[in-house]
This record gives C-alpha cells, structure tokens and sequence, in this order.
C-alpha cells in the first residue's frame, strides 16, 4: 500500500498535475462563488476535453472543481446572504450576521482556514482509512438515514431562542410542506401541482435558498432603507480589509475543526447523505458542544457555527469519494457526472482500485492536500478586496445580488417558471422577515424533510409496514436515543433557567 | 423569452433556406438538439454524443444543444409540440412510452394527453438493456435461485430500483417474475431516487435484488452479480452476464434512446435526418463515442420503430395495469 501512495505521490506531482489542480480549483472556486451554477454542470460540460487526458490527471481536474466550488461557495455566503453552492447554505448561518457587523474579511478568513483544515484532515483520513471506509458507506440502511434526518433536526434549536419558539416551529411546517411539492419519491403521484407541470419535478433546493435568503435579504434592505442604522453601517462596512483571526478565536477553532470535520467526512461517505446534509448536522452538533454563552451566539456570528459547517462541508467532499472510487456508488449528481467519465475512461471502480490502479486513487487523494494549499493560498490574499464587496453602496449591490439570483436560478434549469416562482417565494419570505421569522429552519426542513419522509417510508415498505424497524438495528437506536437525549437535555436546561 | 424564440425561429429559417438552396452531399447543415434534462444526464449525453459524432464525420456542419428540464422531460416535449421549431429535434426514451400510457394530463394547452403520437417519430439510436443483479456475496447464483426463494416465501425477496413505483426500473424486474409464473405485483418492489442509491441499498443488505439498466451497474460490476439481463444475445460490454432468455425467462426488454421531430414535420427532413442517424453509425467517430459511453447500437429507423414504439405501448400497458399503478 506505501508503494501503492507513494506511485500517487508521484503521479499528483507531476507538472502537468499540479497545473491541472490550479486549474481546476481556480474555475472551481469561480463557479462556487456564483449562486446557482454548480459543479455538477461545469464538471459534465468539461468531460469532453477532459478524454484528452489520462485518466489520473482528468479525474484530478474534476476533483479540483468539485472542491474549489465547495470551497469558493462559501464567500457569496458570508458576503451576500446568496450561497453558492447547497453545501455552503449553512456557512450563511453565522457567517452573514458576522460580516454585517463589519467583520467580513475575519469571516472569510475563519471560512478559508476552516475549509483548508477540513480539506486537509478528510484527505489525512482517506489516505489511512480508505480501503476499509467502504464498510462504513454500506453500513447505513434506510431506517438509519430516516434517524439520522431527525437528529439533523434538532439543530432547529439553534434559531428559535427567545421566544422565537413558536415562529421556528412555523417555518419549521412551511419548509415541510414546500418539500412535499411534486412527484412522490416513491410512487408517481404528484402531490400539490396544481397540474402544473413545472412544479413535477418539485421545487429545487437551490431555488428556495435563493429566494428565502438572497433575494429577500435584498428586499427586506431596500424595504427598510429609511432606517436610521443602515447609513451608520454602510460607513462601518467600509473597514473589512482584516482577515487577523485573534488568540480566543483560533482557540475556539482549535476545538471546532477536529469534531466537525470528523462528522463531515463520515457523513460525507454515506451515499445517501452528501456535504449539505453534513454541514446542517455538524452545526447543530456544534452548537450542543460549545458552552452556554457561546450558544447564544448561534445564528448571530458566532465563530464555532461559522467554522463547524465550513469544515463539514469540505471534509464531505473529500468523503463522497470513497462510495465512487471503492464501491462504483455515486452517492450525489456530482459524483455520478465523475464515476460515468471514470468508466468513459475504461477505468472499473472497486474496492480494489487502490491496488489496481495506485496511479488513480493515490493520486487524487494526494492531490487533495495540493488543492487544499493552492485554495488557501489562492483565497487569503484576495479577501480584502473580495470584502469590500460590502463596502459597495447598496444601491449598486442589491440590483447586482437580484441579478445574480436570477440569472443564477435561469441556468440551472432554462425554465422561467422557476424565476416566477423564486420571486413568488422571495416576496413571501421578505414579509415573513419583516415579521422576525426566521428562515434556516425553513431550510433545515426543506433538506432534511424531504430525505426524512422518504427514507421513512422506504423503511416501512422494507419492515412490511412494521415500525419495529426503530429498534431493530444497534445503529438506529443509538442515532435515536442521541436525539432523544439532546432534545431532554435542552428543554431541561430551559426548565433550570426559568426557575 | 418570446422574442428570443422568434429571433431563433428566424435563424432557423434562415439556416434552413440556406440548406436547400446549396446543393452539397451534407443533408442538413444545422441541427438544434433540445435536451428535456440537465447537463450530465442520460438523455444529455446520448443528444451531445450523436451531435459530436454527427459533426466529426461531416454529417452536419454545426450541432446546438438546449437543455429544458421540467415535468420529466415533459417541458420539452410540450414546447416541441406547441411552438414546432425547425431543424430541431428532441431525444427521448422509453420513459415517453410510459408517460403516454399514464396520460399525464395538462401539459399542452388545449389538449389533454401527450404521448410520443404528438411527435414525430424519427429513429431510435441506442438503448440499456434491463439487469437484475444481487450482491457478490448472496446465495442466489442465478434467477432462478431467486424465483425459489420468492416462491417459498414472498417477502423474503425485496426488489430495489432507481426511481418510483410504475417507473422503467420496476417494469425490467416485473416482467422478469412475471415471465417466471409468479404475480408481479405481489413482488415488494422498494424505491430509491436514483440508480447509485439503489445500488447502495442492495450493497447495505436491505434489498436481495437490484432491477435497473445494464448501464448502471457498469460502475459496481466488482460489487454485484448481474444474473440476468433482458437482451436477446449476452452484450460485448458484460460478457459474464447471463441472459434472462437462456435462463428459460422469455423477457426482452430495451430502453431506447432515439430522436423524435415535431408535428408536421416533412416526410423528407424526417427521412434525411433517420439516414444521416443510420450512416452515422458506421463510421469511427461513431465508435469512439460508443465505446467510451458503453452504448449499444439499436438503429430503429422511421416507419419500423413506430411500429416498435406501438409494441411497446402494449406490453407495458398490459403490464402497468396488472401492477396496479394505471
């Protein structure tokens, strides 16, 4: 196996490699940064030019791609409230609160750092755990991806401190029901379309981020433009160039990078699962490990909520390589664009890939560390000017962010129903704003509501319509009862305050 | 949008005047592929690998491609019906049989069904084949061994598939235990919402069998055993997959991909546009797209796979109704 890294090593090396990472993670982070066009399209359009190639150095490509977009969605989340790619809806969370209090070149800087170590750590767990972490993608069935799905959320939690209870609970609702739009996952029937047919396919994830949070973001702005605290803000937005991280914040960094990205990349190696999934579960998990006083600050720029998805999210990317590369299993439509060029290649997947091929697997994985340096090296430098985005006057930037929004929405599908209804949702939401709703839990149901409903009841088809399924496997039980702990621990804790 | 249309249209006509006033051994200079999903589905790559293979060996001068998604592939066929553009034409598969049968209704204004009637047949290029594997490791070596272990007891044996209840997945393990005597519709068929999932599922243990297309089990063939396909022959591409036939099954099954014009469109065009699919077939840079997609060459052409499409309509519209799901 040495040998087998070691001929990775080498492969990833090459002139030709490197160039092709800088490649792929300079296009990469470019299309993370715009909303709605996502790797999964930019990888397929490449596939042609890639048959130039050997396969090694085209898979390397793709992989920078995949990664840069990962970890370039990130700066349209912390900047604009717009997130770039699914993975990085949760880096909005905190990170937007945290650059409008004119901290934006420290968010992004926390964002590139947490991404690189994600990056980096998931690439040091490929490289010792690789040929056995295709057990771990098998071993998760339908009942414990359904677990799984209620423990993602509990995060919910995070937003409705307050007296804010009843109104997540409310948004809660309306992003389960938003899932429920379109064709059944499991039969054909199609549930509240109206017999439209544009409404078949469900309402897309991307779409409804954009309109919950970007567009509505700017609307709510240029709604509340007479409020006396916004021209006092834009003067403050104008200092973001900072992107020092102080001693108390790299040591809150410190704690938050090992566990998050650990969750990440686990969660990142089930198929079923992917990097949005991940980054909603290793923020919620964040936020039941960090002290009380920290716990306040999820969801108004806290550093932990900031730094816990962002290196989930890349450490899931590294991790949706081990169900492609050693099981021939895509586990998202990115990974299935690289796994059908891999076969184009005549290269066969398989848990012995890394000794039939060393030159492949070794290599993309080495090359991991080299994109994840070439990101960061590529990123920190260009934060301030990035930042200073913000400091742009916002009569520029809104008609800019409601251009991007839309245009963004169009590309993903040619389709201008899909705009009609962005803004239908956007005008909602921006009302539901004024009113102090708040709007990651209507994501957070969105995601998780949909997998959850369809893993349960894919689970029930399994047990012959028997809910023994819950207790049937040590797995699930344990994912249970870890959620049922961490709801009694927060109502208890919420209980000792009042008293 | 309307004027982007129009402004198109007008090319087209204009793209089209040119191409029948220059008199050269190209029949058809421009070629605009509409595409009813995303960039990187099958439907996608079967419209962009004919383009390219249909350009490099002189065929057409110059190939455009247009992704609609929506409905299923539904947008697409509508606008093809609706605003009948020239030089265009539209790549579906077997899925449009099945949504002729299920008669999805309000996709066109006015009328209420929309089935491949609508359009015009042009040719069918290449199909998958339908599979039915389990893991390496199962006991069942053949299918046999699993319409066994069905019969004992039925809910021993769960069939997983990439897409919903009624769906072409389904359809491939259906006809299978139907032609082994056993009633379809009692078999547990357990969706997934996509092929790599399924596959997942059969790998965790949850599911005994897998039915889906040939094609999505190329990439787990060191995972599975495929113990029997729907092809008349065993394909170049799996050599060690048994078919369902010589196993004693009389299940043929193919999903086609192919291409279709919209109404009205001339008998000479459709004719020249089914030629040009046919001769392209024979040359290497056919070929090397072939081989590097894994395709398998089914060319239907015109008035016989019209005739193919009306069979096909029959056996799954037989069978969808003993499934329940029409």
């Amino acid at each position: 196996m040495i040998e087998g890294i070691l001929i990775g090593l080498t492969t990833a090396l090459t002139l030709q490699n490197i160039f092709m990472v800088m490649i792929g993670c300079f296009f990469g982070t470019i299309i993370g940064m715009l909303p709605g066009l996502g790797p999964m399209t930019a990888i397929a359009l490449m596939i042609p030019i890639t048959y130039g190639f050997d396969p090694a150095t085209g898979l390397i490509l793709m992989a920078g791609v995949y990664y840069g977009a990962v970890f370039g969605g990130s700066t349209s989340s912390i900047l604009l409230n717009a997130p770039g790619v699914p993975g990085t809806v949760a880096t909005s969370f905190d990170g937007y609160p945290m650059a409008q209090q004119g901290k934006a070149g420290k968010a992004l800087a926390i964002a590139a750092w947490s991404s690189f170590a994600g990056g980096t750590l998931s690439a040091i767990y490929l490289l010792f755990m690789a040929p056995s972490l295709s057990k771990v993608s098998l071993s998760f069935r339908s009942p414990d991806y359904f677990a799984l799905m209620i423990l993602g959320l509990t995060a919910i939690a995070a937003f409705s401190s307050k007296g804010q209870f009843l109104k997540a609970m409310m948004m809660v609702v309306l992003g389960l029901m938003l899932a429920s739009v379109g064709q059944d996952s499991l039969s054909d029937i199609t549930r509240f379309t109206f017999d439209n047919m544009n409404l078949t396919d469900g309402i897309s994830f991307v779409l409804v981020v954009m309109a919950t949070f970007a567009m509505s973001e700017a609307l709510t702005i240029i709604l509340k433009r007479n409020d006396p605290t916004s021209a006092a803000k834009q003067v403050s937005l104008t200092e973001l160039g900072s992107i020092k991280i102080n001693k108390e914040e790299r040591v809150k960094m410190y704690k938050t990078i090992p566990r998050s990205s650990l969750i990440g990349f686990l969660i990142g190696v089930l198929p079923g699962a992917g990097a949005t999934i991940a980054s909603f579960l290793a923020y919620g998990m964040e936020r039941n490990l960090v002290r009380d006083e920290e716990k306040e600050k999820f969801g108004k720029g806290s550093v932990n909520g900031l730094s816990a998805p962002e290196t989930a999210n890349n450490a899931a990317c590294s991790g949706s390589f081990v169900p492609m590369l050693t099981l021939g299993i895509p586990g998202s439509g990115t990974t299935a664009v690289m796994l059908g060029a891999l076969l184009g290649f005549g290269i066969q997947p398989g848990p012995r890939l890394y000794m039939t091929n060393p030159e492949i697997f070794w290599s993309v994985i080495m090359s991991m560390y080299i994109g994840m340096v070439i990101l960061l090296i590529l990123n920190l430098p260009l934060i301030p000017y990035i930042a200073r985005i913000l400091a742009v006057p916002k009569n520029y930037l809104i008609p800019l962010i409601l251009f991007f929004s839309i245009t963004g929405i169009y590309v993903m599908s040619f389709n201008n129903f899909d705009i009609y209804l962005m803004i239908g949702i956007a005008i909602v939401a921006t009302f539901l704003r004024l009113y102090d709703f708040p709007m990651p839990p209507l994501i957070l149901a969105f995601v998780l509501g949909g997998l959850m409903e369809e893993n349960l009841r894919r689970s029930l088809l399994l047990s012959n319509g028997s809910w023994e399924f819950l207790w049937d496997r040590t797995l699930t039980i344990c994912i249970l009862v870890t959620t049922i702990l961490i709801v009694f621990w927060q109502i208890y804790k919420t209980l000792k305050k009042r008293i | 949008m309307k004027l982007i249309k129009s402004f198109f249209s007008v090319l087209f006509s204009a793209a089209l005047l040119l191409s029948t006033t220059t008199v050269n051994s190209i029949a058809i200079e421009k070629l605009h592929f509409v595409i009813g999903g995303g960039a990187g589905g099958g439907w996608d790559g079967t419209a962009r690998g004919t383009g390219e293979a249909l350009t490099k060996a002189g065929f057409l001068k110059s190939a455009s491609f247009e992704n609609m998604s929506g409905g299923g592939g539904g947008k697409a066929l509508a606008y093809m019906i609706n605003t009948k553009p020239e030089n265009t034409i539209l790549v579906q598969s077997t899925p449009l049989v099945l949504r002729s049968i299920t008669r999805h209704k309000g996709y066109v204004s006015g009328s209420g069904t929309l089935s491949y009637k609508d359009v015009v047949p042009i040719a069918g290029v290449i199909g998958d084949y339908g599979a039915i594997a389990v893991a390496k490791n199962s006991p069942y070596k053949n299918f046999k061994d699993v319409v066994d272990a069905y019969k004992a007891n039925p809910s021993s044996i769960k069939m997983a598939g990439g897409s919903v209840r009624g769906s072409m997945d389904h359809l491939i393990g259906a006809l299978a235990f139907q032609a082994a005597g056993a009633n379809p519709n009692d078999v547990a068929y357990i969706p997934y919402d996509a092929g790599g999932k399924a596959l997942a599922g059969l790998l965790s243990g949850e599911t005994q069998i897998i039915s889906t297309g040939l094609g999505e089990l190329m990439g787990a063939r060191d995972q599975v055993r495929i113990i029997g396909i729907t092809a008349p022959d065993r394909v170049a591409d799996a050599p060690d997959a048994p078919t369902l036939k010589e196993q004693g099954y009389d299940v043929q099954f193919v999903n086609w991909r192919g291409f279709f014009g919209p109404p009205g469109m001339s008998n000479k065009d459709k004719k020249a546009i089914a030629k040009m699919l046919g001769d392209v077939q024979k040359t290497p840079e056919w070929e090397e797209v072939r081989a590097r997609n894994a395709w398998v060459n089914i060319y239907n052409p015109d008035k016989k796979f019209v005739k193919f499409l009306k069979t096909q309509t029959k056996e799954m519209t037989a069978l969808m109704k003993k499934l329940g799901v029409i």
